[in-house]
């Protein structure tokens, strides 16, 4: 009987340091593959758009070489998705670089390495467009048309297994991917076992966060998953976590808006009759699951684009009476900005007050907000294409509320206290612009895979 | 007469969390399978009490899911706007459930 095992160290790749002891731990238990996933979108538009990464250097570089010598220690594979946060070209070809320099260090032996790249061009999307491939718009979007395009910045698509299956099939003992699934990039050596991809797929949405499946609650921590047909079971590898059916069907429906379905290129993965049972003391055991094949692959597009250049400032405010009427104050502080610099939105420019102490987090949604708090602290965020009229917008946006016109005003020397006379320089402002899927005939058509031999011998030869 | 128990009392997880880039889950987990059926019968949680809590019309309650093999319920707001645009304030979408904390189970 088929029968894999999958070690993975973390969700989230580089974003925290990943905890090495229950990690050599799971490797003590000889797993046939290690797997992270280093991407996500939660992160916000902004890596993708201006194609940077979340992640410091160090972190990932931490994570690869303790998951890269583990894995050539074992001698089995290894796979990384979503590469350096965005799975863009760049994050690709940043993780491969980051693995042969590791690898030089170390003075492994040679390997064999896969690259895949899934970054397409807005050219790419605009022919297929043109062509009469629909770009659907997804949880609740419309579809997207030539504008929406031409406000996106850049574009990755979101591979499935297909291409992850072919790279080890040709003998890849390292895969860097681009965007991808979360659970595609663990499905990938299931199915190439044999495995069906209910269970491929299923097993991978389980295991995707690490010990976030687990409890007491832990991040970056290991989980070892033992795969056979229709039967995955998942060990915390913590001496302090347990695996239990709770945890497990907990995390099932984590952040997700629908607890019985996983979408992949190929279809979804139907999770309505799952069971989840306990196996032993750190160990729970899942079942049950579907695959549901489409008529046609859809490949998921995501998508940022640039909004403006951002500046922020910092205001505080104590005077009761202020506080109570800060509406007041906002909105006159608008008006004025109004005139200045003509009607936000239509004249190309936008201004936040996000009111710290009152609604700053939950704003509008806020059920609870106080009529008088303490003291407010209200972060000034403008946003315009010019980055000097964003920071004299932000700027006066600020002073505007200093000069606040409030009838009843006791202190007539300044309504509100400014941390600093200063205008912090904010990272650009994007927004995601596509939330999209694409028909395809081929899983793997949008994505190439190139190949190399990381043999530091070799390069030193030539 | 003794005050009714609160979600915070019944519930061992609730939080929020981005669904993508456009929504906002919502998990209310039990550990004890009849603190589930309780809170799940007495309809305080359904879609229009949440869309009341929130303050939002009911077409942005775009889920609204009892999820049994979990002890759980779970809905799905969507955002005004997607996750970590200018002028949005939680890109995890992590820190909105407080509100539910005080809902009282009768």
């Amino acid at each position: 009987m088929t029968d894999i095992s999958i070690l993975c160290p973390t969700g989230h790749l580089g974003f925290t340091p990943l905890e090495p002891a229950s990690f050599h731990a799971g490797c003590a238990l000889k797993p046939d593959v290690v797997i992270a996933d280093s991407g996500s979108c939660d992160i916000g538009p902004y890596p993708l758009g201006a194609d940077g990464q979340a992640s410091p250097v160090a972190w990932q570089r931490h994570d690869l070489e303790v998951m890269l010598l583990a894995a050539r220690r074992l001698g089995v594979p290894m796979i990384i998705g979503s590469a350096s946060d965005t799975g863009t070209d760049r994050g690709v070809r940043q993780f491969a670089q980051l693995i042969r320099d590791i690898a030089r260090e170390h003075g492994l032996a040679p390997f064999r390495m896969a690259t895949i790249f899934s970054e397409l061009t807005k050219d790419q999307v605009l022919a297929r467009m043109a062509a009469g491939a629909p770009v659907r718009g997804l949880d609740g979007r419309a579809d997207a048309d030539a504008a929406t395009i031409a406000r996106t910045d850049r574009i990755v698509a979101v591979m499935g297994a297909e291409p992850i299956c072919a790279a080890l099939r040709d003998g890849a003992e390292v895969v860097i991917a681009g965007r991808s699934s979360d659970c595609a990039i663990f499905a990938a050596p299931l199915l190439n076992a044999g495995l069906s991809p209910a269970t491929a797929y299923y097993a991978g949405k389980l295991m995707e966060c690490a010990s976030f499946c687990c409890e007491p609650f832990m991040g970056k921590e290991s989980i070892l998953g033992r795969i056979t047909e229709d039967d995955i079971r998942v060990t915390a590898m913590h001496p302090g976590q347990r695996c239990t059916p709770a945890s497990l069907a907990s995390h099932a429906m984590y952040e997700r808006r629908d607890p019985f379905r996983e979408y992949v290129a190929t279809g979804y993965v139907d999770m309505t009759d799952v069971r989840y049972e306990p196996w032993d003391e750190k160990t729970a055991r899942a079942r049950g699951a579907r695959f549901v094949r489409s008529d046609r692959p859809m490949v998921k597009l995501e998508g940022a684009g640039k909004v403006g250049e951002r500046r922020l400032a910092i205001v505080g405010i104590r005077d009761p009476y202020t506080i109570e009427n800060v509406d007041a104050a906002m909105d006159w502080a608008r008006a004025r900005l109004a005139e200045r610099f003509g009607p936000p939105g239509e004249a190309g420019w936008a201004v936040h007050y996000h009111a710290y102490g009152r609604d700053g987090v939950m704003g509008a949604m806020d059920p609870h907000r106080p009529a008088r708090p303490h003291e407010l602290g209200i972060v000034v965020e403008t946003v315009c294409a010019d980055a000097k009229r964003a920071e004299e917008i932000c700027a006066l946006a600020a002073r505007n509320l200093f000069y606040a016109r409030l009838k009843e005003v006791k202190g007539t020397a300044g309504a509100a206290a400014l941390m600093s006379d200063e205008i912090l320089v904010g990272k650009p402002g994007y927004e995601w612009t596509l939330n999209h899927a694409m028909p395809v005939d081929d899983p793997a058509e949008l994505f190439r895979t190139a190949f190399e031999t990381v043999d530091d011998g070799a390069r030193k030869a030539a | 007469m003794r005050n009714m128990p609160t979600l915070r009392d019944l519930a061992t997880t609730i939080r929020s969390k981005n669904a993508g880039v456009d929504h906002i889950t919502f998990d209310v987990i039990f550990r004890e399978r009849r603190d589930f059926e309780r809170v799940r019968d007495s309809g305080v949680l359904s879609r229009a009490k949440v869309a009341g809590l929130y303050g939002i019309p009911l077409e942005r309650v775009t889920d609204f899911v009892v999820f049994e093999p979990a002890n759980a319920i779970k809905f799905t707001i969507r955002r005004e706007r997607p996750s970590g645009s200018p002028g949005e304030s939680d890109v995890f979408g992590a820190q909105q459930y407080a509100p539910l904390f005080d809902i009282e189970v009768p």
